[in-house]
């Protein structure tokens, strides 16, 4: 099929992008176009908590009016939506919870400001877990998104507002952050793309924080190329956020073109033990057969202390997140309980009304890990595991570019299914919270489905090689049209 | 620890909360088995060290516009329940 006999929503910003430059349509007709398709949609899906329809309108004309004038930015005129954890001026931003249900931000996030600075058209914000605190988008207070390949299972989480809506074709690009994987997990549900960049690479000013020395933005497309695209506007340099690293931004779009020949993947035999699913397992070790095909070297690795990632980040998780939302108190912004007897009162009955289960067991983790007597042999402990973890990686990255292997172990499961047991929840993690503890760049790219169900493909690479990653990415898309289906209700 | 914490937590929902809490922290525990001896502790993935800025006026004083997030103001103060008798 070629592009112009796409629907509209079908299309990739990359196509969308050309469409507005040859004038096939405007940037008010295409938003208008999306705008309606949430409408229709949304309900069923529950993906975006905000629609800012007026708003899009205006960017969108403002839009055309650039363009006509000669002056249009490289995104100029195109959709997206944002996670509902980036800071939208005069936008309500709640961060799927009770807490901040009526925060209303006097200033935009780094990522916001500078997609709206090249043009990008903000359509809404996109449900997600409480504080992005789940894998599942069921620890929301706004109620879970639905899987848009079969509405009674979970798109993944935390960013699965945005994985459902961009799978869904209600945007063609949606923002999204990770922690432990709440970009790359919903993504490998959904068969979208996903990418988080290496720790700083963009700036989290404006990000509401969860876990600081953790938390990533980054991007759910369905094209790697798209992912280059929007990525390239994103991220840079950023004086407001302290750990914001200072380092050139390549010209991602133009090293896509960079072939696999003599490209290492390395392959970590534990990726593949009895925790993964058979039939997920499959469709992965075709990918990587793919990449092979293409003209990859495909060369074992060992990650020894891979077991202690799930463990480890979940001291160091907890342990920043109970430090980051203690600032939510009901004094100066939030939800504030009624009639307190004493401030003691207003905070704990604020704290415990505003929150919900999973991000109070959080604190509650994170207080007892820090608190006298246990911060030695939990938090002290654990940090010097993410050390030998972020090692194992550096001897790893000697040997390979890339590191490949399952996104997640199973695909997208039924909602309630792991609510019970928060462990079996956080087991969810198990191959993408590596690459947090270590701060490097991975992606989750669609290779196939199990039972009809996308399956995703991991792959990681050393700090600041994000080229790297998203070339390969993008040569195995050239090789097959697993990011090109579409669920049948969507079409 | 709830309230270390600052935290209220539902007489209802000490059971579950408990229960569940002992499962994580039972979790993590395999943390012990690791061989960390001499092993420094990390402090940021990229041994960066935080960066400092010149301590110089940057933003505009927005207060009111900021104080509208809160659930009760009065003359540009924040009000809490009584703190001295």
């Amino acid at each position: 099929m070629s592009v112009s006999d796409k629907p509209i929503y079908d299309r990739t910003m990359t196509e969308l992008s050309r469409g507005l430059a040859a004038g096939d349509f405007s940037s008010v007709e295409l938003t208008t176009a999306l705008l309606d398709r949430i409408e229709t949609l949304d309900g069923a899906l529950n993906a975006v908590l905000t629609v800012t329809r007026d708003e899009a309108l205006a960017a969108a004309s403002a839009a055309d009016d650039l363009r006509a004038a000669g002056d249009a930015g490289p995104l100029a005129g195109l959709p997206i939506l944002h996670k509902d954890i980036f800071c939208t001026r005069g936008v309500r931003t709640s961060c799927g919870s009770k807490m901040l249900n009526t925060f209303i931000p006097p200033y935009d996030a780094t990522v916001v400001e500078r997609l709206a600075a090249a043009g990008a058209v903000m359509l809404g914000k996109t449900n997600m877990d409480e504080f992005a605190m789940g894998s599942s988008n069921e620890t929301s207070f706004y109620g879970n998104v639905m899987n848009p390949w079969d509405l009674e299972r979970s798109p993944g989480g935390s960013s699965g507002g945005s994985s459902a809506a961009v799978a869904a074709r209600l945007t063609p690009v949606a923002t999204g952050t990770d922690t432990g994987g709440s970009i790359r997990q919903p993504a490998a549900l959904t068969g979208t793309v996903g990418i988080k960049p290496t720790y700083g690479r963009v700036s989290r000013y404006g990000m509401i924080a969860f876990a600081s020395s953790l938390d990533q933005a980054g991007v759910i497309t369905r094209s790697v190329e798209d992912a280059a695209l929007v990525l390239g506007v994103m991220a840079g340099f950023d004086e407001r956020d302290s750990t914001s690293i200072d380092q050139p931004v390549p010209d991602y779009v133009a090293e896509l073109d960079t072939p696999l020949d003599g490209v290492r993947v390395g392959i970590v035999r534990q990726h593949f033990d009895e925790g993964l699913e058979a039939a997920t397992g499959d469709q992965v070790r075709a990918a990587l057969k793919t990449l092979e095909a293409r003209g990859a070297t495909l060369v074992d690795v060992d990650l020894p202390n891979l077991d202690q990632s799930v463990p480890t980040y979940y001291v160091v998780a907890p342990a920043e997140c109970s430090s980051n939302l203690s600032r939510f108190d009901g004094i100066r912004f939030g939800y504030r309980a009624k009639d307190p007897e004493d401030l003691l009162d207003l905070y704990c009955r604020t704290r415990g009304e505003g929150f919900g289960a999973e991000v109070k067991r959080r604190i509650l983790t994170g207080t007892y890990v820090l608190s006298a007597g246990y911060y030695d042999a939990y938090y002290l402990k654990a940090q010097q595991v993410r050390q030998l973890i972020a090692d194992d990686f550096r001897k790893a990255f000697a040997d390979v570019d890339v590191i490949a292997g399952p996104t997640a172990p199973t695909p997208a499961f039924r909602l309630g299914e792991k609510t019970d047991d928060p462990v079996t929840m956080y087991l969810n993690d198990i191959y993408t919270i590596g690459a947090n503890l270590a701060g490097l760049p991975a992606m989750s790219v669609p290779c196939g489905f199990a039972d009809g169900l996308p399956v995703g493909l991991h792959l990681v690479a050393p700090h600041f090689a994000e080229s790297a990653l998203m070339a390969v990415g993008h040569q195995y898309q050239l090789e097959t049209d697993w990011h090109t289906r579409c669920p049948e209700d969507y079409r | 620890m709830a309230m270390l914490a600052r935290l209220k937590v539902a007489d209802e929902d000490i059971a579950e909360a408990c229960e569940k809490l002992s499962r994580i922290v039972d979790f993590v525990d395999q943390l012990s088995q690791a061989d960390t001896s001499g092993v420094v502790p990390m402090a940021h993935p990229l041994d960066q060290t935080q960066r400092l800025r010149p301590d110089a006026v940057t933003e505009p004083n927005n207060r009111d516009h900021v104080q509208q997030n809160a659930s009760q103001v009065a003359d540009g103060m924040y009000l809490v329940p009584k703190v001295i008798e």
